[in-house]
């Protein structure tokens, strides 16, 4: 069907940036019913071509396109080029990509549809807000496109920054609202922290390899394996080393690993369509994405995958804690989705970037559920978001209860659901890896099992279940959430549930990754579970008898005792043990910590610079100073012109002998 | 004696000059002074067929005449075409303040005339005679333009104060001559090259007279520190005279000093060329540094014009082909830039009012946008923002200068066009930013301001294409 795979590719780039732009720029003329038009058919148009691309790729076995499409300069030999590297883990990318966003995009009319009430009466921001939204998400959908299908580090720096972007002016879409800027310039700024170990990491290539290109890079790996750089003169650091930790640095911003994981739960303060595409399904599985695309180099580095693992082991248990304590229906979404980065981490520590890019996959779809779903209750709520204000939604919201235990089930990992077969796979990777740091992080991820279990139906019951504690006004108004409302849960709450069962064998076990992912032999966790894969089936009987099964079954037991039975348990606890109570609602002092040592330091600092540096130095004696000794010579130096023309011929014999004198001397 | 027949048709542009002036002299007795246009446009035809006389004789090949005092080259036909036109435009902008302030009279062509036929000279000497006539024709004439308004007290001291240093400087300039011929027995440049290169004549002989020749030419192109009688002269004379002598006769002590250096003594270049290091810092130096201080726009434009020529012979001391065709084309640049700059002046000026001081120039922008744009360029030209004209004479002999790695020199020359950007940027300022003081219409006459828009937009094209006039300045430096 199509011919020219540089022209399909552009145009899956291009649609969405097309519609981006009409909805941003002609809001006026297109109108709210334009806006989601526009922007819905761009983003229809890459999923549709998405998916005959990776049909094209995984079913007629058609070859990976790799191709430049435009030249932006050479320098000293270098191309820096825009250019689409598309494989199998390229086009899985894609597909989950456009389908999250199209899902997002549909829900998005029913969950901004009274946006205009979020602004105060006369402000300027609010007019055509509705249309804004649509421009910036179809931004977004064409910044992570670019981000998944570069061929070279230069474009993936380019959508690493444009998602951000797009993250911070969507985090901060109600910008009347304080907290809503406070949140979006944290996340701009720890992002800042990341990405300049990213930058730094790519420099690194840049210097070493002489090319920014994928395959030029890989191909040359091993060439760099033993080479040692100094960094601080007198300590030598192996280079893949180095790269591999400054790139993941720019991971864990982007993917907010601890403790750049800060500005995730405060980016709840956007709307959430946006919660769900960016900080859920997308955005933040960038770092997961990147590290698996660079999988040659962090294979030369045991040093560097040990250090993943621990740091993706640290978010994985200790934010599923945070969880546990949070009333916010939306904040207990948001650390349940850091505690699952830090699954996706775990796996890439341990080498089995598979099942870290297959449970990528499984979450994109049960997470974005979830949070649409909790929109969905939102919308319902009347934008209450406080879990102490409902219970009993069941019988108000069929489909949103049912797709949120569909959601639910999926993330804690009940057999059969798609977050069972990723999420068994990481930890009996973990179990199997033999790096240092593996066995903390496989006591992690097992204990991360059952708090997973524990908070999810803790929200979950206090959600649709017990007793009836909002108010009489909104009980009376409750009612199901328009088509476009429930159509996205609908369609994101099937592959929640199949999608692991019919993509396990291929992803995780089978050759889908081969020629995009390197394992090293030594490292292959996954070719050792592969031996004892009987298929999917198989693998739910089996897993029935396993650890996670039962630690998962008994947090939902305890999830139900404490908070449908013995309700004053949970209140007890927090008083017999409120120090830790107090540690986890201040979230280890970790934003504190942040805002004190890092914020003020960095206030101070720039206060300083900019008082001594700036107003002193450069203002003070540089600039102005220059200025005015430059005039005060002027004034002294133009008395020498007195008029008297024996001055003058003076001056000429003064000039004469200085000749003269020149040459003698 | 042995006379051999001179070829009298090589010299045929500077006897029609001398016929015409002859001419005019006398007609102009007869012409009553409403007629006193016909004098202007004689004064105009002469310029135009000793144009033509002089693209005639021009040639490729350099030919000698006169017993070898007198040489065409390319250089020499160049530098009087653009004396010619640099001339023609002075007299065109003269014309309208002359007849507003009781000058137009006969005296103010003829001399510019006769100063015309001593920069003719001059370009065309070919020994330290010729050269020596040529500029003491040039400068006794514009001494006598200076003073051409006998009762204003201002204009005769400026004029005593030309002629006394001037002679001051001639002396010294026919005293190295003196040395030189000394030292080599011969007054032709060819000849004394030869005989430096041979190394007869004593070296410190040599030196001697090359720091006399060194003080008169840097007087003649106002060079500090010989630089003194530049802004008392530019401001003490009528504008229009200041105009004419800020930009034709550069082009004319440019080529003297090319003659002195480079044809006579280019064995000497190495100190030559540190003398003018010398020369070319403080000009540049104090040429910026005081124009600051200055309020009255003539006493600026004249120390901006110090300093324009530092960076003319920054070119120069290069001691490059190159660099001598980066300093022809910023003597070229700079009497295109000076006469628009002094234009300036001319054309805000009116009867009993000379319109010389900065605030003069208050809100010229409400007043008269077009000219006050005009003048947005010339004074961005003098600057050396690109792409204007200066730009690209200012980059010429900084590359000129980088190639010999001086370095050092370079980045003091930017830095001080830096400096020197405030004092052009400021009157820009005045221009567009201020409240204007007066309200009264400005209105030039026609030819007046159709010449300054066609100047200031010569400024402007040359600018975007400055390919021609460059490779022109080259081909006079091929040897």
């Amino acid at each position: 069907m199509f011919s020219d795979m540089e022209n399909l590719t552009l145009a899956i780039v291009l649609a969405p940036l097309l519609g981006s732009a009409l909805a941003g720029l002609m809001s006026d003329t297109l109108g709210r019913k334009g806006a989601h038009r526009v922007t819905i058919t761009g983003v229809a148009v890459s999923l549709f071509l998405s998916l005959y691309l990776f049909n094209h790729l995984v079913f007629a076995g058609g070859a990976t396109i790799n191709q430049s499409v435009y030249t932006w300069l050479v320098s000293d030999g270098i191309r820096f080029e825009v250019g689409f590297l598309v494989d199998r883990l390229t086009v899985l990318m894609m597909v989950v990509v456009t389908f999250v966003s199209l899902m997002v995009h549909i829900y998005t009319i029913g969950y901004m549809a009274d946006d205009a009430h979020n602004w105060p009466q006369e402000s300027l921001a609010g007019r055509n807000s509705y249309q804004r939204f649509f421009s910036y998400i179809s931004l977004f959908t064409f910044s992570m496109l670019m981000l998944v299908m570069a061929n070279n580090f230069l474009q993936l720096f380019f959508g690493w920054e444009a998602v951000g972007l797009v993250s911070y002016l969507l985090i901060g879409f109600w910008s009347v609202r304080e907290s809503a800027i406070y949140a979006n310039l944290k996340a701009f700024l720890v992002n800042r922290v990341g990405d300049f170990g990213f930058l730094l990491g790519i420099a690194a290539v840049l210097m070493y390899f002489n090319s920014l290109d994928y395959v030029t890079v890989f191909e040359n790996a091993h060439l760099h394996k033993d080479v040692m750089v100094e960094v601080i003169p007198g300590s030598a650091w192996s280079l893949m080393t180095l790269i591999c930790i400054l790139l993941f640095i720019g991971a864990m911003g982007k993917s907010a690993q601890f403790p750049l994981h800060i500005w995730l739960p405060d980016s709840m303060e956007g709307p959430t369509p946006i919660s769900a595409l960016i900080h859920a399904a997308t955005m933040v599985t960038a770092g997961i994405f990147m590290v698996a695309r660079v999988s040659p180099l962090y294979e030369l580095s045991e040093t560097a995958l040990s250090f993943i693992m621990v740091i993706g082991a640290i978010t994985a248990l200790f934010m599923g804690f945070l969880g546990l304590v949070q009333n916010d229906i939306k904040r207990v979404v948001a650390y349940s989705t850091l505690s699952q980065l830090g699954y996706m981490t775990v796996a890439l520590g341990a080498s089995a970037y598979a099942a870290g890019i297959f449970h990528l996959m499984t979450h994109a779809f049960f997470k974005a559920l979830l949070f649409l779903a909790a929109g969905s209750v939102i919308i319902a709520m009347h934008h209450d978001q406080d879990m102490r204000n409902m219970g009993g939604l069941r019988k108000y919201l069929p489909i949103t209860w049912i797709t949120s235990l569909i959601g639910s089930l999926a993330l804690i990992g009940a057999p059969g659901f798609a977050g069972f077969f990723s999420k068994d796979l990481i930890i009996e990777a973990v179990g199997q890896s033999q790096l240092p740091g593996s066995g903390f992080a496989y006591a992690a991820v097992l204990a991360g099992v059952f708090i997973t279990a524990l908070y999810s139906f803790r929200m979950y019951f206090l959600v649709f279940h017990g007793k009836e504690r909002m108010d009489e006004h909104t009980r009376h108004h409750l009612h199901e959430t328009p088509w476009v409302v429930t159509l996205p849960l609908i369609l994101l709450a099937i592959p929640s549930v199949v999608i692991g069962y019919l993509m396990v064998d291929e992803l995780a076990f089978g050759s889908f990754f081969a020629g995009s992912i390197e394992v090293a032999k030594s490292h292959d966790v996954l070719a050792v579970l592969g031996a004892n894969f009987y298929g999917a089936f198989a693998m739910i009987l089996h897993g029935l008898l396993t650890a996670p099964f039962w630690l998962a079954a008994a947090g939902v037991a305890t999830a139900y005792v404490l908070y449908m039975r013995a309700t004053w348990i949970p209140a007890m606890l927090a008083e017999r043990f409120s120090w830790l109570h107090q540690l986890l609602l201040n979230k280890y002092h970790m934003d504190s910590l942040a805002a004190g040592i890092f914020g003020s330091g960095s206030r101070w600092l720039g206060m300083g610079l900019w008082r001594f540096g700036d107003t002193m130095v450069i203002d003070g004696w540089m600039v102005n100073g220059s200025a005015r000794s430059v005039g005060w010579v002027a004034s002294v130096l133009r008395h020498i012109q007195s008029g008297y023309l024996f001055h003058y011929a003076f001056t000429m014999i003064l000039g004469l002998l200085g000749l003269f004198l020149y040459f003698i001397v | 004696m042995n006379f051999i027949h001179p070829q009298f048709s090589l010299a045929l542009p500077e006897m029609i000059l001398l016929g015409m002036i002859s001419i005019i002299l006398i007609a102009d007795l007869f012409i009553s002074d409403k007629g006193r246009v016909v004098t202007y446009l004689m004064t105009q035809a002469t310029l135009v067929l000793a144009a033509i006389a002089t693209a005639a004789v021009m040639g490729a090949d350099v030919a000698l005449s006169f017993n070898g005092h007198f040489i065409i080259d390319p250089l020499a036909s160049l530098t009087k075409l653009f004396i010619y036109l640099v001339s023609m435009v002075a007299f065109a902008y003269s014309r309208s303040y002359l007849i507003e302030r009781d000058m137009y009279r006969g005296e103010y062509f003829v001399l510019g005339l006769t100063a015309v036929l001593g920069m003719m000279v001059l370009a065309s000497a070919h020994s330290l005679l010729t050269l020596y006539l040529g500029l003491e024709l040039l400068s006794l004439s514009l001494y006598a333009m200076v003073g051409l308004r006998r009762d204003s007290s201002q204009a005769a001291e400026a004029a005593m104060k030309y002629f006394v240093l001037g002679a001051m400087a001639s002396a010294m300039l026919l005293y190295g001559m003196s040395m030189i011929y000394g030292a080599t027995g011969t007054l032709n440049l060819w000849e004394i090259r030869d005989a430096v290169a041979e190394g007869s004549g004593h070296s410190l002989v040599l030196i001697f007279g090359l720091v006399f020749l060194m003080v008169g030419v840097a007087f003649k192109l106002g060079a500090a520190p010989f630089h003194m009688w530049v802004p008392d002269v530019y401001h003490g004379a009528p504008t229009s005279v200041t105009l004419f002598l800020s930009s034709a006769p550069k082009l004319a002590a440019f080529v003297l000093m090319i003659r002195l250096l480079v044809d006579a003594l280019p064995a000497l270049a190495s100190a030559w060329s540190d003398m003018l290091v010398i020369i070319a810092v403080l000009s540049i130096v104090l040429g910026n540094v005081i124009a600051i201080a200055q309020l009255n726009i003539k006493r600026m434009l004249a120390y901006s014009g110090i300093s324009h020529i530092g960076f003319l012979l920054l070119g120069v001391l290069s001691a490059t082909p190159e660099g001598y065709a980066a300093a022809f084309y910023y003597a070229i640049v700079y009497a295109i830039m000076s006469l628009g700059g002094f234009a300036m002046v001319l054309v805000m000026s009116r009867q009993g009012f000379e319109a010389d001081e900065l605030s003069d120039y208050a809100g010229l922008n409400e007043r008269s946008p077009i000219i006050a744009l005009m003048m947005l360029f010339i004074m961005f030209s003098m600057a050396g923002v690109p792409p204007l004209l200066g730009f690209w004479a200012k980059l010429a002999v900084i590359q000129a200068i980088v190639a010999v790695e001086y370095y050092q020199l370079a980045v003091l020359a930017v830095l001080f066009s830096v400096v020197g950007a405030f004092y052009y940027l400021r009157v820009i300022r005045i221009i567009y930013f201020d409240k204007p003081t007066e309200r009264r219409e400005l209105k030039p006459a026609n030819d007046l301001k159709v010449i300054f828009i066609a100047n200031a937009m010569l400024v402007l094209l040359l600018g975007l294409f400055p390919e021609s006039l460059m490779n022109l300045c080259q081909s006079a430096f091929i040897y």
